[in-house]
């Protein structure tokens, strides 16, 4: 049922069991991905679990060693960003328009940044990947097959590290950095008038989201109340063994 | 089909469905002001691919549910949809996205109670686009594909991969095919007889008469 229009390898109906590297469902018929040397780490995880910092760090430790390495980030597109901050300002989103902008957005950074990226043998560090648009989705209550399906263009991270933190801990950590804000704190959801209730709830569902994804998508995860460079000494222990053993990028040796 | 007239008819329906006493309500596609200003960046800098053109027109869409579609049908009105998914199943499959993909993407939409096709031979919307307009748009052309530099040219061939998806979807979801090459009259004819049959709605030769 799925053939493609030109699809030079039309391998379509990809099986479950996932490879890196390659599209979670179908493909994107024009946009063949196989053989690219790049390489996507995720850095997953809630608000105020240092995921900034963490990549921050990384980057500069892998450039040292002669990787090259671009950043992408949630919402961050060219074409998106404008109207993803206006529909929020405005307030007239709903859960699908919500989802639907994102993946927008998610689209647009794929194929302008990733896929060329990867093609030219760059690491990724993605602040966020899909599973945070999966777990807004989820707590909103969208259907858990329909956005596994929307997002099947998405391409497998080689790694995907999620950053977990308990309820507690990161409501302190957002109200020390800049407070709540309406969306973060699932307002949308009309959960309550209490912001403060309304960010707890819809934070502890957001968690139980990634929580179950974790398995499902083979997430490491990584406490992310430690101390910033405890946390980043165990993301280079094993993004360095990952990489020593698909050496096909960089010039490698630390 | 773009050139095949559909506006033109939708507005005749409208007229005689309100003069019938029916409430109507017209949504056109890709209309939200939510994605206006995105795909005005788009467009403006040709920096569309076919899976953002596809996923803005999704969400424009998902908007125009939400606000314009599943309201009115609450309220009992009869909904006159200028475009729907079928639009994006056929433009997005000429762009090369994946079929299947972008039919699951539209899951959420309600199915409508009729759907129209109007059906006209590539050279005959060129010829009524380009009589009408200086100029055929960018992605209305396809240019945005590559396959030709020539504007009409891009437009034929991009619309011909247009017209066969349709081909497939009149099957697929059993479309009703109206000829849109037969005068304005009978084409409205026909597109009432076809409304009539899904609704009870009182005939009115004279109305149609009248516009004629």
């Amino acid at each position: 049922m799925s053939s493609s229009m030109k699809s030079p390898d039309d391998n379509v109906g990809t099986p479950a069991t996932v490879t890196p590297g390659s599209y979670y469902g179908n493909p994107i018929p024009y946009l063949p991905i196989d053989g690219y040397p790049g390489k996507i780490i995720a850095i997953e995880g809630t608000d105020g679990v240092g995921r900034s910092t963490q990549i921050t760090l990384l980057r500069e430790w892998l450039e040292v060693q002669g990787y090259g390495v671009i950043e992408t980030g949630w919402t961050r597109s060219e074409l998106m960003q404008p109207t993803i901050e206006l529909a929020k300002s405005s307030n007239t989103l709903n859960k699908l328009t919500f989802v639907l902008l994102y993946a927008t957005d998610f689209a647009d950074r794929l194929e302008k940044e990733i896929v060329p990226a990867l093609k030219a043998g760059f690491i990724v560090l993605s602040d966020r990947y899909i599973f945070t648009a999966m777990a807004r989705a989820g707590v909103r209550g969208v259907d858990r097959t329909w956005i596994r399906n929307l997002y099947g263009f998405a391409i497998v991270p080689h790694l995907v590290f999620y950053l977990k933190i308990d309820e507690k801990t990161l409501i302190r950590r957002v109200l020390q950095a800049r407070g709540m804000e309406f969306w973060e704190s699932g307002m949308d959801m009309k959960l309550g008038d209490d912001i403060y209730e309304s960010f707890r709830a819809y934070q502890r569902a957001l968690l139980r989201e990634y929580g179950s994804m974790s398995d499902e998508f083979g997430f490491r995860v990584l406490d992310a109340r430690r101390k910033v460079d405890i946390i980043q000494d165990e993301l280079r222990r094993q993004i360095g063994a990952f990489l020593a053993e698909t050496d096909t990028v960089g010039v490698g040796g630390a | 089909m773009d050139g095949s007239g559909k506006t033109t008819q939708l507005a005749l329906l409208a007229k005689w469905l309100s003069a019938a006493g029916q409430p109507v309500f017209v949504t056109e596609w890709n209309s939200s002001a939510l994605v206006k200003a995105a795909t005005k960046t788009g467009k403006k800098k040709n920096s569309l691919t076919p899976m953002t053109f596809s996923l803005l027109h999704a969400t424009d869409f998902a908007d125009r549910l939400l606000y314009n579609i599943i309201p009115p049908l609450k309220a009992g009105m009869i909904v006159l949809a200028d475009r729907y998914a079928y639009t994006a199943f056929a433009r997005d499959a000429a762009r090369g996205v994946d079929r299947k993909w972008v039919r699951e993407l539209y899951s959420f939409a309600v199915k409508p109670d009729l759907a129209v096709y109007f059906k006209v031979p590539i050279e005959v919307s060129a010829d009524r686009l380009l009589a009408r307009r200086v100029k055929l748009k960018f992605y209305e052309a396809g240019m945005d594909m590559g396959w030709s530099s020539s504007l009409v040219e891009s437009f034929k061939m991009f619309q011909g991969k247009v017209l066969s998806e349709y081909d497939r979807l009149v099957d697929e979801f059993g479309l009703s095919v109206v000829n849109a090459v037969g005068s304005i009259t009978e084409q409205q004819r026909t597109f009432r007889k076809l409304v009539s049959q899904h609704m009870s709605i009182q005939e009115s030769d004279e109305q149609l008469d009248e516009i004629a």
